[in-house]
């Protein structure tokens, strides 16, 4: 058996009115890439910053051993000194730095008073190639990409001379692509002798990747699984842990509703960049959807979906626009107004819902209402008993999990917040609704739960497109599917006919042949 | 269960609490000069302009914790014009009307350099600031110029009769300033017994008690209020305009769409956009407003000091920014209320008046609002600080 590097005891938590953590145990191996799963709130990043010390030594119970020693981590700076690493999920890298200033940024190289800037880039660039980043360290980060982004904060955790690295959903901004290169990259480092915890949603990487994954649930530890079996581990075995039951179906049936006219038409639809006007983001596009329909569009990050689906919500993205657009068979000129998009039924449920989405510091009644205050108004007079009232409704509609409407935004789960930001979009009636990445983010039961209320959009004859970077999704909620590469719609296939294979088939011949 | 409510309670009133405390510090060192009638009645007259900044700061800086520094500068170009016309012998009332339309013609004209060069509001007002208090003296060519209009200076809060005249008659005590004192008391109490009823019916709140506590507790103060005054020489003019203002602004926070967004726009200004507001006109309407009550503030001011001069409105920016900010104003925006601003303009009054009543060092004075300030937002970030 190898060596235990890390052992985590008894481990309890409590925050005033709730216990985070209880009795959680956790056992890390010399050398291997452990996993841990849970669905959001279960705690596993109660966890890990308890053992970075973020939760300092004292605000615990139970015991942390690095090492055979008893540690007593007071902040981070301490658990770093001992090699424990961790990489959050929000990138902590300033835009207008270049890479090596973020490698050292709190970890200067040279003296106090005097930064060495030659052994910084030199250092720099030394851990850069270990990542496999061809880039030079004198690069700002806000001219790469995310992926790459990701990779800067693995050398800046290299840097730190790490000995156990913890990476807290790496690859949640990832496409597909990046992703695999990131695993593949953990898995090299394993060879070197590194050891590794992620924390992560994605289940096909935790069996890709992982040589025994913890199962955390409600602030517990349920199980330790092994995967070193001949076939890697099934997601349905680990899900069965995260949830407490077989989940026998992750995507929810269909009702059998017939597909109505074509609703929404966008032909030979052409949008630039914004601050590039040369550069082509969506190249000729051409979609339809049609009433109670579900059209899923798959592409990688960077393929111009969100891009896409922007500018047809009221040209609220690039400039340069040719193309037309028709509802229900008529052309429509817009303008660039969301609220021109809005009054032609269509509604856009944004990607990036702390972003572009909610309004956090406000409460759930007050999103649910942005989209449509008209509708709940006397001339300009808000009647706040009706915004309640309607608030309320969608609450129990979408299953909302929250004491009251009064509750602010900002400190719903995340899959709480998707569902204000649906139940937001829902109650401004659109019959055209375009879903950017719905289940980013959020747990299995979630998940599900999000499903379902698509489900029942289709049901009600709206028309949805849902656009996603996950191909099970895209393939289990469909009735169709668009492939976007590079700007270009490459291919378009009813879901019966789709698999993964060839949809990254036709991606990949599309990437060769242009 | 308990312990957490008081906590809450604390939490909820940390600035109303330390209104009370003040008040009762400066009735002891002051031996209870500080709530004299003529006292409370100087509050209100000399803070006429806190107040009515501060209600158009709000709106600023709710769309995102942007301020307007002009404004003490528009307030000395609007109120010389204001002066001039009126010398002039040119009507009163065109000589007001001028003055607001000047005040909200340098607002939105702040806000264009803002919305369409995209330079930031800091910027546009910092240089507003310096350009109308040079345009100010220009217009003054560097005189004071008395403003001797009497129908003026008694509507709008200065002179010696800028009262509301008492019906009864009395002597000594002006009975129709205590009958409006109950009367407005008695409407706030109807309309939150009313607002709880249909609270309650609609499943919104379970107990109304707190809300109904809470309205007899303010009837109480307004009551008061009325009765101090009453024995001075009844309501001051000013104090019609400065409720009226108040009144208006916190309807238009709290129930109007406008309202609503100038909320969103600071809470989340992307997501605002995308949800189909014009967030530029929100801007605009921040501005154009903060304007439009520099002009009202103009008049306030020239007619309480019966002249208007080069150097009137130094620092009322500053005045009203921080009114906000003890009153609870996010300096991130979309977070803050009017009744935080009328108890952040408060306290500010009434330390002045508290430590000008003891006779303290005008210098000194200044660093205590300082601190006062410091403190007031530090309390406010502790007591909401999330314990995590």
């Amino acid at each position: 058996m190898a060596n235990i590097l890390l052992e985590m005891k008894s481990i309890t938590k409590t925050f005033p009115g709730v216990k985070a953590l209880d009795n959680v145990n956790l056992q890390v191996e010399e050398g291997e890439i452990h996993a841990l799963v849970g669905e959001n709130g279960a705690g596993k990043s109660t966890l890990m910053k308890v053992l970075s010390g973020i939760h300092a030594y004292g605000s615990y119970e139970g015991d942390i051993i690095y090492n055979g020693q008893v540690c007593k981590f007071s902040n981070i700076k301490d658990s770093e000194k001992l090699g424990i690493v961790i990489i959050h999920q929000e990138l902590a890298l300033v835009p207008e730095m270049t890479i090596g200033e973020n490698m050292y940024l709190g970890n200067e190289r040279g003296k106090k008073f005097a930064i060495d800037w030659n052994t910084t880039y030199a250092e720099a660039d030394k851990y850069l190639k270990m990542v496999g980043l061809a880039e030079s360290s004198k690069v700002q980060i806000k001219d790469i990409g995310t992926g790459k982004q990701q990779l800067v904060e693995i050398a800046k955790a290299l840097a730190k001379q790490a000995k156990l690295l913890i990476l807290d959903e790496p690859t949640s901004s990832l496409n597909e692509e990046d992703s695999r290169a990131l695993l593949d990259l953990m898995l090299e480092f394993k060879k070197q002798g590194m050891t590794m915890i992620i924390i992560t949603h994605k289940l096909n990487e935790v069996a890709y990747v992982a040589d025994r994954i913890t199962v955390i649930r409600d602030g517990t530890t349920i199980e330790t699984l092994d995967n070193h079996g001949p076939e890697p581990i099934s997601e349905a075995r680990i899900i069965k842990g995260m949830v407490g039951r077989e989940m026998t179906n992750r995507f929810p049936a269909r009702e059998n509703v017939p597909i109505g006219d074509i609703n929404l038409e966008v032909d030979d639809w052409t949008v630039h960049h914004p601050l590039y006007p040369e550069r082509k983001v969506v190249d000729g596009v051409s979609i339809n959807v049609r009433k109670g329909e579900v059209v899923g569009i798959y592409g990688l990050m960077g393929a111009g979906r969100t891009e896409l689906a922007m500018s047809i919500f009221g040209k609220s993205y690039g400039t340069g626009f040719s193309g037309t657009l028709k509802i229900d068979g008529k052309e429509v000129k817009m303008k660039k107004s969301v609220s021109e998009a809005i009054k032609h039924k269509i509604a856009y449920v944004t990607e990036d819902r702390k972003g572009n989405g909610l309004v956090l510091p406000q409460s759930i009644k007050v999103n649910t209402s942005l989209a449509n205050l008209n509708s709940i108004s006397n001339g300009m007079v808000i009647d706040q008993d009706k915004e309640y009232a309607v608030a309320e409704e969608y609450r129990q509609k979408l299953r909302t999990k929250t004491p009251s409407v009064e509750q602010l935004v900002g400190n719903l789960s995340g899959g709480n917040q998707q569902k204000v930001l649906l139940a937001k979009w829902m109650f401004a009636e659109p019959d055209i609704l375009i879903l950017d990445e719905p289940t980013r983010g959020i747990d299995v039961g979630a998940k599900y739960e999000i499903y379902c209320i698509i489900n029942d959009l289709a049901a009600a004859g709206k028309s949805v497109i849902m656009i996603s970077s996950e191909l099970p999704e895209v393939i289990g909620m469909s009735d169709r599917i668009y492939v976007m590469n590079e700007g270009k719609m490459v291919s378009e296939m009813p879901a019966s006919e789709a698999t993964q294979e060839n949809i990254m088939a036709a991606i990949l011949k599309s990437g060769r042949g242009a | 269960m308990k312990a957490s409510s008081i906590g809450a309670f604390f939490k909820k009133y940390t600035m109303v609490l330390a209104l009370v405390a003040v008040a009762i510090l400066f009735s002891v060192t002051t031996n209870g000069k500080v709530l004299y009638p003529q006292n409370l009645n100087n509050l209100i007259s000399q803070n006429g302009y806190v107040f009515t900044l501060a209600a158009g700061m709000l709106l600023c800086i709710l769309t995102g914790g942007n301020i307007d520094l002009a404004c003490g500068s528009v307030v000395c170009f609007a109120g010389a014009i204001g002066a001039v016309m009126m010398s002039n012998g040119i009507n009163m009332w065109l000589a007001v009307i001028a003055m607001l339309l000047v005040g909200l013609a340098v607002g939105a004209f702040q806000r264009y350099w803002s919305a369409w060069v995209r330079i930031p509001p800091f910027i546009t007002t910092l240089a507003g600031m310096y350009a109308f208090r040079g345009l100010a003296n220009v217009v003054l060519q560097g005189y004071a110029v008395p403003v001797e209009n009497v129908a003026f200076l008694n509507i709008f809060g200065g002179g010696a009769d800028c009262y509301i005249p008492d019906f009864f008659h009395n002597a000594n005590f002006n009975m129709t300033c205590l009958v409006a004192a109950v009367i407005v008391a008695v409407i706030a109490v109807l309309m939150t017994v009313r607002k709880v009823a249909v609270q309650k019916k609609m499943g919104i709140i379970k107990s109304g008690t707190a809300d109904l506590i809470k309205s007899v507790i303010i009837a109480a103060v307004i009551i008061w209020f009325g009765w101090k005054l009453a024995n001075y020489k009844g309501i001051p003019s000013v104090l019609i305009w400065i409720a009226a203002v108040l009144l208006i602004y916190n309807y238009i926070t709290t129930k109007t769409a406008v309202g609503r967004h100038l909320y969103a726009v600071g809470g989340n200004e992307k997501a605002t956009r995308l949800s189909g507001v014009n967030t530029n006109k929100v801007f605009f309407f921040a501005y154009a407003n903060m304007g439009l009550l520099s002009g009202l503030a103009a008049i306030l001011t020239i007619a309480r000091l019966s002249s208007s001069q080069p150097t009137y409105g130094q620092g009322y920016e500053m005045d009203a920014i921080a009114a906000c900010f003890i009153g609870g104003a996010s300096a991130y925006g979309g977070i803050g209320k009017i009744s935080g601003v009328i108890i952040g303009a408060t306290l500010m009054g009434l330390i002045n008046q508290g430590m000008s009543i003891m006779g303290m060092d005008s210098n000194y004075q200044k660093v205590i609002k300082g601190l006062v300030l410091l403190l007031a937002v530090m309390f406010d970030v502790l007591s909401k600080r999330e314990k995590k």
